[in-house]
C-alpha cells in the first residue's frame, strides 16, 4: 500500500505521489481501501505484539531460508569432505551435510544466515505458543474468532512440522536419529505401518530419498500452506478488528487505540526491525545447532542428548515415559503400544487446545460476540484448564529432557521418568485445582477492593484507641474495571415435568453439559461481584473500615 | 464519583463525542448514579514533546541519530564482509574462540536493524499523535435483510442450475469428482517398494566374519576381554559402498564378553562363544543404536528413550519403552580362529511392526 | 559389583593371585633384566622401594575398601590385575579414594601427589599384570594430520558419543550414574580410561582399539571440546544440543523480545508538570 497519497498541500499540478496513486487507483481501486483502512484503529498493549513476534520471525525465516537454498544441496549422495573445517577432513558424508558445512565455513555470512534461520525458527514457535496462550487466557478465541483460533492453531502445528523437517535436512547425526525415530514410529502403525515406512523413505531406512523429499516439503509445501494461513489469519484480525482489554471507555462495541497510519505503521513496521535486530544479535553471539561437531549421520552411531528442537520436546517426552508394551495379538500380528500410544496421544495433546473454543461455547451456549477480553481470574475454570494444559505440556517436556534433568539435578534418570509417568496424570489435575483456587482468591480480593477500597498502608489511631488501616476508595475507572465482567447464571436442568405434567426427557449429553456449565458458573466457580446496593450500603453506612 | 473530565483543557474534541456516544448505556447509568459505570476514556494528557518544542527537537535528533547509527552499522557490515577472512577466529570472553566474521556480521546487522526499529518506534511514541482514537464496531453477522437477499440469490442460482431436479447429472457428477482424485493416489504407489521380507533379514549369514568397526579387521575371540565393548559389522560391507547405510542400519552389532557363569539365559549362553555375546545394536523400540554399556551391571541403555536391556539375561528389557529384547546373533569361530556369524538373526532387528509376529 | 567381589573371595582366588603375582614378578624381571647390569640394579632397587612406599600408602588410604592385599572386599573391587594405569587414573583424577558411597565415584581434587600415585601404582602393578601408565608417546597427538584427527571423530562417534555426547559434554546413565564431562581432561587420563574401563565404562583394549586410534580420539576431542576448541557460531550453550537451545529461546530470547514489546506498546511519559 502506498503511503504517499495523502498530501495536504494544494498545488496547481497534482504531486507525483498523487499521480502514481491515481494511476494505481484506476486499476486497483486503492482509494476506497485506503479510506477505510488507513486510519483503522488498533489497541495498544504489549501482549498484542506477541503474535507480531511470530509474524516477523516467520518473515525472517522466509528471507534467510531463501538464501540458504542457494547453497544447500538436498542430496544423500556420499562424498568425502574436503572443505575448510579440519576435524571433518576426508570423512564420508552426504552432500546435504557437506553443503551445510560449506554454508557454515566457506560461505561468508552463511553461518550467520543459518543461525538466524534456526534461532528465528525457535523464537517463531516460542512466540506462537505464547501468543496462543495469551489468546486462550483472555478468552479472545470466543465468537467471532473461533476460526481464526483454528488458523492460528494450524500455523502452530505446521510450524512444528516445518521446523522438524528443517532440523532434519542437514543429515547430521542428531537429525538422522530423529528420522530413525520417525521410521520406528511409522512402523508401529497397525496393518499399514511397514507400507507407509517403505513409501515414506523410498525403501528401507535410511535409503537415499528422504532428504530430497523433506526438502521439498520444507521449502515448498509447508511454507506455502503457512503463508496462505498467515495471510488469512491477518485478514481476519483486520476484519474482526482487534480485541481490547476492558477499561474505562473501552466497550464491546468500540475499539480504542491508535491509527494504522502513522502510529501503527511506525510501531509495527519498526517492531519488525527490532525483532530482526534482536535475532541477528543473538545469532552473532550464541551458537545454534553446530552440525560440524554433531557429525554426519550413520545409522550405527548415536550421541546422548539425542533430542529434537524444543517444540517437539513434548512428543519426545511422551515416547520416553511410555512403558514398553508390545502385544502379539491372536492373529499373530504385533501391536507396539510402546510407540503407537504416544503417536496417538501426540495429536490429542494438541487437539485439546484446538477444540477448546468449541467445547466452551457448547458448555456456555454463549452466542454473543466478544471483543472485550476477559481477565483470566474472571474465568477460573478456563484459566484452570489452560494452566493444567501448560503443566501437562511441561511434564512431557521434563520427560523429553530426562537425561539432562538427571545430570543437572544429580538425580536418577529412572526416577525422573517415573515422576513424568505419574505426573502426566496427576500434575494437570493438581494444577487445575490450584489455579482455580488462586483465581477465586483474586476475585475475592477484587471484591474487597471494590467494597472497602485500596489498602493504603497508613495506620490511623481512632479516638478510642483502636488502630485501623486507612482504606482509600477506588477511583471510578478502577471500580468499573473490577466490576465490568459478566457473571452468567449457571445452567440448570429443566424441571422434570413440563407445564402439563408430562415428563420431560433430558438426554445424558445435556445432563453432562449442565454439570460442566455449573463447573464454570456455579456458586463454587465464581465469587459474586459486588452489586451497587452492597457498595452503597458500605460506603454510605459506617464509613470505610 | 466520577472525576468529571479533569482539569485539563487539552482534551481532544475529536475523541470525546465518539467515546461518549459509543456506549449508550453509560450516560443513562451515570444519571442513575451507578458507581460502577464506565467513566469513559480518561482525558488526554499531553506528552512533553506536545507542549515543549525543545523536547520535540530532542526526540527528532534521537530518531535521526538512531537512523544514522543504522547506516553506519550497515557500512560496518559491508566492511566486515570485505575485510574479515571467513576462517578468522577471535577469542572473546566468555564466548570462546568464535568466528570473527560471524560475530561482526551479526552484530552490525543486528544494530543496523534494531536502530531502524528503535528510531521508528521512538518517532511514533514521541512525535506522532498521542491521541487515542475510538472507532465503532459493527456485528460480524449480516442483518436480516442482507441474509434473506443472499439466500434468495442462492436459491435463484440453484434453481437455474436445475441441480436439484436433474438427479442423474448430480449423481454422476459427484461420482466423477469422487473418483478423479484416485489417479493422484495411485501415482503415489512408486514412492517406495513393498515391504515384503525386507525388514526380516539382515546381511548376516553363516560364515561371515565379524569386522571390528574401528580397525576394519576381523575380530578374534581373544581380542575381546571381559568389560570391553566393541562394535562389529559383517565382512564385505564397505563404509563407502552404496548400500552401507541401509545395511548397517540393520546389521550393526555390539560385542561384549561376559563370564560364562554370569549369563543367566541358557539360549544366550548357547549362542555365545566363550562368553562373547553379539547383540544387535539397533534398539527394538524405534531403532536408535543402543550402546551405553555399563560394564559392571551388564546393562545397556538407549540414549534416545532410555530403554535398558540386561545383556546378561538375554537382553531382557528392564526399563523404558522398548517392547522386546535385542536380537542376539549366534556366533562361532572359523578355521582360522576368527569370529564369524552362524547365521542371520533369528528374528527381525529394530523396531517392531505389524507383521513381525 | 557385589557379585564380582564375591567371586574374588572364591577359595581359588588366592591361588590365582599367587599365579598372577609370580607372573608379575617374572614380567618385571623380564622388563628390567635386559637393560644394562648396573642400571638394571638401580632401577630394580628404586622400583622395589616405590612398591614398598606404595604399599604403605595403600594400607592407609585404600585397604579399608579394597582389602589389605588388594584382593577386594564387599565395599570395593579387587585391584589385582587392574594395572598401574587404573591407579593413575582413579587416584590422579581424584575419583579414589571415594569420599562417600554413591552411584559412582565423582571426579574431585586429587589427594595424592603424582609421586605418591606412582608409588601406589607400582604397588598395585606388583599384585598382578595390567596396563602400565601410558607414556607421552602413547597419548601424544602432535604428529596427527587433519584427516587422522577427523577419523578420530568418526571413532569418537562410534565408541564414545553414545555416553559422553557428541562433543564429550557427558551424559546420564541408569540410576544416577553418568558419563562424565570430558572438557579439558588430560590426554593421559583419557588414554587410561579407554584402556582400563573405569567404573561402569567399558574398556577399549588395544586389541579392539589400537593405540593410534586412542590418540586420534584424544586429538579430536581436543579440537571440539577444550578451552582451545573453536565454537565459530558463538557461545556454545553447554554443547548439550537442542534442549539447551530451546531453553535459551524461552528464558533469554523471549524475555528480550517481550521487553521490546513492552517498550513499543508503553505510553510515553506524560507532561504532568505543566
Amino acid at each position: 500500500m502506498s503511503n504517499t497519497e495523502h498530501n495536504p498541500r494544494p498545488r496547481a499540478k497534482a504531486p507525483a505521489g498523487e499521480r502514481v496513486a491515481d494511476w494505481a487507483d484506476g486499476r486497483l481501486g486503492i482509494y476506497g481501501a485506503a479510506k477505510k483502512n488507513l486510519r483503522k484503529v488498533f489497541p495498544d498493549h504489549w501482549s498484542f505484539l506477541l503474535g507480531e513476534i511470530a509474524l516477523y520471525s516467520f518473515v525472517i525465516i522466509l528471507l534467510t531460508g531463501v538464501y540458504l537454498t542457494l547453497f544447500f544441496k538436498p542430496s544423500m549422495a556420499e562424498v568425502h569432505y574436503h572443505g575448510s573445517y579440519v576435524p571433518m577432513q576426508g570423512v564420508v558424508m552426504s552432500e546435504a551435510y557437506a553443503s551445510t558445512l560449506d554454508i557454515s565455513f566457506d560461505v561468508r555470512g552463511g553461518l550467520l544466515m543459518r543461525q538466524i534461520h534456526h534461532w528465528a525458527a525457535l523464537i517463531f514457535l516460542v512466540s506462537m505458543f505464547v501468543h496462543m496462550l495469551r489468546v486462550f487466557f483472555t478468552g479472545a478465541f470466543r465468537k467471532p474468532r473461533e476460526l481464526n483460533w483454528l488458523f492460528g492453531f494450524l500455523l502452530l502445528v505446521l510450524g512444528m512440522f516445518t521446523g522438524f523437517t528443517g532440523y532434519s535436512l542437514p543429515d547430521d547425526l542428531l537429525s538422522g536419529t530423529g528420522l530413525r525415530f520417525v521410521q520406528g514410529a511409522v512402523l508401529s502403525v497397525p496393518v499399514i505401518g511397514t507400507y507407509l515406512a517403505m513409501f515414506l523413505y523410498g525403501g528401507e531406512f535410511p535409503g537415499t530419498d528422504i532428504i530430497p523429499r523433506l526438502f521439498a516439503v520444507h521449502v515448498l509445501l509447508l511454507p506455502g500452506l503457512m503463508l496462505g494461513l498467515v495471510v488469512a489469519h491477518l485478514i481476519l484480525v483486520f476484519y474482526h478488528k482487534h480485541t481490547q482489554y476492558p477499561g474505562p471507555g473501552r466497550t464491546n462495541k468500540n475499539v480504542v487505540g491508535f491509527p494504522l497510519m502513522p502510529v501503527y505503521m511506525a510501531k509495527a513496521g519498526g517492531f519488525f526491525f527490532l525483532v530482526f535486530g534482536v535475532i541477528a544479535a543473538i545469532s552473532a553471539v550464541f551458537q545454534i545447532n553446530p552440525v560440524w561437531v554433531i557429525g554426519p549421520y550413520r545409522p550405527d552411531q548415536v550421541s546422548t542428548n539425542a533430542q529434537p528442537d524444543w517444540y517437539m520436546g513434548f512428543s519426545e517426552g511422551l515416547i520416553r515415559i511410555m512403558p514398553g508394551w508390545e502385544w502379539v495379538i491372536p492373529t499373530g500380528h504385533t501391536i507396539n503400544f510402546g510407540v503407537f500410544v504416544p503417536l496417538m496421544v501426540f495429536p490429542l495433546v494438541l487437539a485439546v487446545m484446538a477444540l477448546y473454543p468449541f467445547f466452551e461455547s457448547w458448555v456456555t451456549k454463549d452466542k454473543r460476540e466478544h471483543h472485550l477480553l476477559d481477565r483470566p481470574r474472571n474465568a477460573p475454570t478456563r484459566t484452570g484448564i489452560g494452566a493444567a494444559w501448560i503443566s501437562w505440556y511441561f511434564v512431557m517436556l521434563v520427560g523429553g529432557g530426562n537425561d539432562l534433568w538427571a545430570i543437572f539435578f544429580d538425580m536418577s534418570i529412572n526416577a525422573i521418568t517415573w515422576f513424568a509417568r505419574i505426573g502426566f496424570f496427576a500434575v494437570p489435575i493438581l494444577t487445575f485445582l490450584i489455579t482455580r483456587r488462586i483465581c477465586l482468591g483474586l476475585q475475592r480480593r477484587d471484591r474487597d477492593k471494590v467494597l472497602h477500597g485500596r489498602e493504603t498502608g497508613i495506620i490511623k489511631r481512632l479516638p478510642h484507641g483502636e488502630f485501623v488501616e486507612v482504606h482509600e476508595p477506588l477511583p471510578q475507572d478502577q471500580l468499573h474495571l473490577l466490576t465490568q465482567h459478566d457473571q452468567p447464571k449457571p445452567a440448570e436442568l429443566p424441571p422434570p415435568t413440563d407445564g402439563h405434567g408430562v415428563r420431560r426427557k433430558v438426554g445424558p449429553v445435556e445432563k453432562l453439559r449442565v454439570r460442566i456449565n455449573r463447573g464454570y458458573y456455579g456458586p463454587k466457580a465464581q465469587i459474586p461481584k459486588p452489586t451497587v446496593r452492597e457498595y452503597e450500603e458500605i460506603t454510605s453506612g459506617h464509613g470505610h473500615h | 464519583m466520577s472525576s468529571e473530565t479533569g482539569p485539563h483543557e487539552t482534551v481532544s474534541d475529536e475523541n470525546l463525542p465518539a467515546e461518549q456516544g459509543a456506549e449508550p448505556g453509560t450516560a443513562a447509568e451515570k444519571a442513575n448514579g451507578n458507581p460502577f459505570a464506565d467513566p469513559g476514556l480518561p482525558p488526554h494528557d499531553d506528552r512533553i514533546q506536545d507542549i515543549d518544542e525543545r523536547a520535540a527537537k530532542r526526540s527528532e535528533r534521537t530518531v535521526a541519530l538512531l537512523f544514522v547509527v543504522s547506516m553506519l552499522a550497515t557500512i560496518g557490515f559491508i566492511a566486515s564482509y570485505v575485510i574479515i577472512p571467513v576462517e578468522q577466529y577471535v577469542y572473546l570472553f566468555p564466548l570462546g574462540h568464535i568466528s570473527a566474521l560471524n560475530f561482526a556480521l551479526g552484530m552490525t546487522l543486528g544494530v543496523a536493524l534494531f536502530c531502524i526499529g528503535a528510531g521508528a518506534v521512538h518517532w511514533s511514541r514521541t512525535l506522532m499523535s498521542g491521541h487515542e482514537m475510538v472507532q465503532d464496531r459493527y456485528p460480524i453477522g449480516a442483518e436480516e435483510d442482507t441474509k434473506s437477499a443472499a439466500l434468495a440469490a442462492f436459491g435463484d442460482g440453484a434453481r437455474d442450475s436445475q441441480l436439484g431436479r436433474r438427479k442423474l447429472i448430480r449423481n454422476t457428477m459427484f461420482g466423477a469428482l469422487a473418483l478423479v482424485p484416485l489417479s493422484g493416489v495411485v501415482l503415489l504407489r512408486d514412492l517406495g517398494p513393498l515391504p515384503e521380507e525386507k525388514l526380516r533379514h539382515t546381511m548376516w549369514e553363516r560364515g561371515l566374519r565379524l569386522i571390528n568397526e574401528n580397525t576394519m579387521e576381523p575380530l578374534r575371540p581373544e581380542d575381546i576381554v571381559v568389560g570391553s565393548l566393541s562394535f562389529a559389522m559383517p565382512e564385505g560391507l564397505e563404509p563407502e559402498g552404496h548400500d552401507f547405510h541401509t545395511e548397517i542400519a540393520k546389521a550393526a552389532l555390539m560385542l561384549v564378553r561376559l563370564e560364562p557363569e554370569d549369563i543367566k539365559d541358557p539360549q544366550e549362553l548357547d549362542w555365545s562363544y566363550e562368553g562373547i555375546v553379539a547383540y544387535s545394536k539397533i534398539c527394538t523400540h524405534v531403532g536408535c543404536p543402543v550402546s551405553l554399556y555399563e560394564q559392571q551391571t551388564h546393562h545397556v541403555l538407549c540414549p534416545c528413550h532410555q530403554s535398558t536391556f540386561d545383556l546378561a539375561d538375554g537382553a531382557r528389557v528392564i526399563f523404558g519403552p522398548a517392547g522386546h529384547p535385542l536380537p542376539q546373533l549366534r556366533i562361532g569361530v572359523d578355521d582360522e580362529g576368527y569370529l564369524m556369524a552362524l547365521g542371520d538373526f533369528a528374528e527381525p532387528v529394530g523396531p517392531s511392526f505389524w507383521e513381525r509376529g | 559389583m557385589k557379585k564380582l567381589s564375591a567371586r574374588r573371595r572364591h577359595p581359588l582366588a588366592a591361588i590365582v593371585v599367587l599365579i598372577f603375582a609370580l607372573a608379575a614378578t617374572g614380567g618385571l624381571y623380564a622388563a628390567f633384566a635386559p637393560a644394562g647390569e648396573a642400571q638394571a640394579g638401580e632401577t630394580a632397587a628404586a622400583q622395589s622401594l616405590a612398591i614398598e612406599e606404595g604399599k604403605k600408602l595403600y594400607a592407609v588410604g585404600c585397604s579399608s575398601c579394597h582389602g589389605t592385599g588388594g584382593q577386594g572386599t564387599s565395599d570395593g573391587p579387587s585391584l589385582v590385575g587392574v594395572g598401574a594405569a587404573a591407579v593413575d587414573f582413579q587416584v590422579g583424577t581424584g575419583r579414589m579414594p571415594m569420599q562417600a558411597p554413591g552411584a559412582q565415584a565423582p571426579e574431585k581434587p586429587r589427594m595424592y601427589s603424582q609421586a605418591e600415585i606412582d608409588q601406589m601404582a607400582a604397588y598395585i602393578a606388583s599384585l598382578g599384570p595390567g596396563p602400565a601408565i601410558p607414556t607421552e608417546e602413547q597419548y601424544g597427538t602432535e604428529d596427527l594430520s587433519g584427516e587422522e584427527i577427523a577419523e578420530g571423530g568418526v571413532l569418537f562417534r562410534t565408541n564414545c558419543a553414545q555416553c559422553h555426547n557428541f562433543t564429550g559434554e557427558g551424559g546420564a546413565l541408569t540410576r544416577g550414574k553418568y558419563a562424565p564431562d570430558l572438557t579439558d581432561v588430560d590426554a593421559k587420563y583419557i588414554y587410561e580410561a579407554l584402556q582400563t574401563g573405569p567404573q561402569n565404562m567399558p574398556s577399549f583394549p588395544d586389541t579392539v582399539m589400537p593405540e593410534k586410534e586412542k590418540r586420534q580420539i584424544i586429538a579430536y576431542l581436543h579440537q571440539v571440546n577444550s578451552s582451545d576448541a573453536k565454537t565459530p557460531g558463538g557461545f556454545k550453550l553447554g554443547g548439550y544440543g537442542p534442549v539447551a537451545e530451546g531453553l535459551f529461546a524461552w528464558v533469554i530470547g523471549l524475555p528480550i523480545l517481550v521487553g521490546v514489546t513492552v517498550w513499543v506498546a508503553a505510553r510515553n511519559a506524560k507532561a504532568r508538570k505543566s
